[in-house]
């Protein structure tokens, strides 16, 4: 067994802790920690990665429990792919609250970022459908206190939503393991595949129950239409670079229905079939609308983003219900680039709100505007789906591979469209917050009566040499965003490569019950 | 005995589904908390029921056992569940306190941020 499966687990799982523990009183050294295993993370998913890249997949058994007694952990394309995603997501995410000074807003910041980054990579590579929802609630437990740091009123009772929500999510998620366990004897998750396969038609009912009740438990988690109210309020009024972390979470429900949908109750299996295509398609469809609508009508920029974070999730599960190979590999490249700009843009928001406040309306200019300025634009540009950048690449991959889908023109009229709404929003919010608020300086200038504002304002305007860290993550992610342009070549390679396994599950169903040992 | 544990989990999972309804905190965590005693009782059930008969295999004697499965998962569960609603619990207490209130959706605020913009 390899034991690097393991460690992405294990070692934010021990420096949390240590963090609490010994280092509680001392924020530089928590720090220190908090950023020295992020990147020992970055490494160990960059070697796993390495490994994944060939197609074989790895599994560890933990106390070396054979398959279906046992729980796995099992490393594929897909898993290796998320868990770099993860990585360098929290990498930029460290780097902007040490640099903004967000940690020190609240206690235990560091540690809550570990443990939530265990329950995420955790959940990316457990091969067993219970421990997908042990490390659910680990990495959910640990957003409850992010959420919330730094307190408010407004975040607390944002934060009760939240934790309800999600709460009835976790209890939906156990009606629906213990429906499929009653029906099929197990809940790991190649032995399912196994068992669902071999089950006689009559009692598929009772399967069909639990299937869809799994789907709606992922699609709370990836905010998809009716299951969406979570969302908004909870990002906007979270701290935002918490809210970038989160950006990888609503993918997580993302993985779970491909991870789910492929493995498990794959296309071929009767009592599920058109689930997927049939439900998720349109679902998916009105969450990217009203994702778009969502970032024309926010007055706030949290909740601007926020809602731009719903709208690509429509466009990637849109391409996810196409359930081919070929949309199933421009999801997982939309996925990358979704991940990315949702952060960049969560970062750039809180670079705005620190400045001047949240709301969109045309106010005293900020410092540093021309540089936040271009980063918002870049951002922007990349989460609408613009050329130059891959968001533009990744929307075309999607509506490429709609072609031969029934609905074709639909799909392409609601994705052109829910662009074409995004920019406009994004545009107006960006010439408000930018471009107004310049031209209002000048008129501040010209006519200088109006001391009381300036007094107002004075108290919150930030050091002139304000830290450049939280420039450095931005400039991280958005290095991302332009790799993944200009590297879209093999990307597609790897995702095609990865699609190509999803739609092969004996591999991975061999490589767990081990008959594929000699 | 069986009409007897579907109705308990039913009539829980309902209650709990009503409360969870409500407008106020209280009733909302009471809510929570019958729903995950229905999802408990539920989990419990999917190794189907049988009485008097121990979660073990024994080795000496072909005796009845029952599936241990599904009672590691309820145990596994209950420990979540009752360290969530602690969570929900002190996060409401918090809301509760610095809003002076504890309605659970928060029209009133959003209008008075939106009266300061």
């Amino acid at each position: 067994m390899n034991h690097l499966l393991i460690a992405p687990v294990v070692l934010p799982a021990i420096v949390a802790p240590f963090t609490i523990m010994v280092l509680r009183h001392h924020l530089s050294l928590q720090r220190i920690f908090s950023l020295a295993s992020t990147l020992v993370l970055l490494a160990i998913t960059l070697m796993l990665a390495a490994q994944a890249a060939d197609g074989t997949v790895q599994v560890y058994e933990l106390g070396s429990w054979p398959a279906p007694f046992g729980i796995v952990l099992v490393l594929d394309r897909l898993s290796a792919l998320m868990l770099l995603l993860t990585s360098g997501l929290a990498l930029a995410v460290v780097l902007y609250a040490i640099g903004s000074g967000w940690d020190a807003r609240g206690r235990h910041f560091h540690a809550l970022l570990q443990f939530q980054l265990m329950g995420i990579l955790g959940a990316f590579l457990t091969g067993d459908a219970f421990n997908l929802f042990v490390f659910f609630e680990v990495l959910l437990i640990a957003s409850y206190g992010l959420m919330i740091h730094g307190g408010g009123t407004k975040r607390l009772q944002a934060g009760v939503q939240y934790v309800v929500y999600n709460l009835l999510g976790s209890s939906l998620f156990l009606f629906a393991l213990g429906t499929i366990y009653s029906v099929t004897g197990t809940l790991n998750m190649a032995d399912l595949a196994v068992r669902v396969a071999e089950l006689s038609p009559d009692d598929t009912a009772l399967l069909r129950v639990g299937a869809i009740m799994l789907l709606l438990v992922f699609a709370i988690k990836a905010a998809v239409l009716p299951l969406h109210f979570w969302l908004p309020a909870s990002y906007a009024n979270a701290p935002l670079p918490v809210a970038a972390l989160f950006a990888i979470m609503t993918k997580v429900g993302a993985y779970g229905i491909l991870r789910i949908y492929t493995l498990v109750f794959g296309p071929e299996v009767a009592a599920t079939a058109g689930l997927v295509g049939d439900w998720l398609l349109p679902a998916a469809m009105l969450t990217l609308a009203i994702g778009a609508v969502g970032v024309l009508g926010a007055r706030e920029i949290g909740r601007l983003v926020a809602f731009g974070a719903i709208a690509s999730m429509g466009t990637l599960l849109i391409a996810v219900a196409l359930f081919t190979p070929q949309s199933i590999a421009a999801a997982l490249y939309y996925t990358v680039h979704s991940t990315l700009a949702a952060g960049l843009l969560f970062l750039v928001a809180d670079l705005v709100m620190e400045r001047r406040g949240g709301a969109i309306v045309a106010q005293r200019p900020m410092a540093q505007t021309g540089l936040i300025a271009a980063l918002f634009f870049v951002g922007a540009i990349a989460m609408a789906g613009m050329p130059p950048l891959s968001g533009f690449v990744g929307k075309l991959l999607v509506m490429d591979a709609a072609r031969g889908h029934d609905l074709v023109w639909w799909i392409w009229a609601v994705i052109l469209a829910g662009s074409l709404i995004t920019i406009i929003g994004l545009a107006r919010a960006g010439s408000e917050i930018f471009w107004k608020s310049h031209d209002a300086s000048h008129i501040r200038e010209a006519e200088p009566e109006r001391p009381v504002d300036d007094s107002q304002a004075q108290p919150e305007e930030p050091a002139p040499n304000a830290p450049m860290l939280p420039f450095v993550a931005c400039f991280g992610l958005l290095a991302g965003l332009v790799l993944l342009t200009v590297f879209a070549g093999p990307m597609m390679d790897y995702t095609n490569a990865t699609a190509a396994q999803l739609f092969d599950p004996n591999l991975y169903i061999d490589a767990v019950l081990g008959r594929a040992e000699p | 005995m069986e009409i007897l544990f579907a109705s308990a989990v039913g009539i829980l999972t309902a209650a709990g589904i009503y409360l969870i309804l409500r407008k106020r905190t209280f009733p909302v965590i009471l809510g929570l908390s019958l729903l995950t005693y229905g999802v408990n009782l539920f989990l419990f059930a999917t190794g189907r029921l049988m009485v008097n008969a121990p979660p073990v295999l024994n080795k000496y004697a072909e005796v009845p056992y029952t599936d241990p499965l599904p009672q590691a998962l309820v145990l596994t569960a209950i420990v979540i569940s009752f360290g969530m609603t602690a969570v929900v619990v002190m996060i409401a207490l918090g809301a509760y306190l610095s809003a002076k209130d504890d309605q659970i959706d928060m029209i009133e605020n959003d209008e008075r941020a939106g009266d300061d913009a």
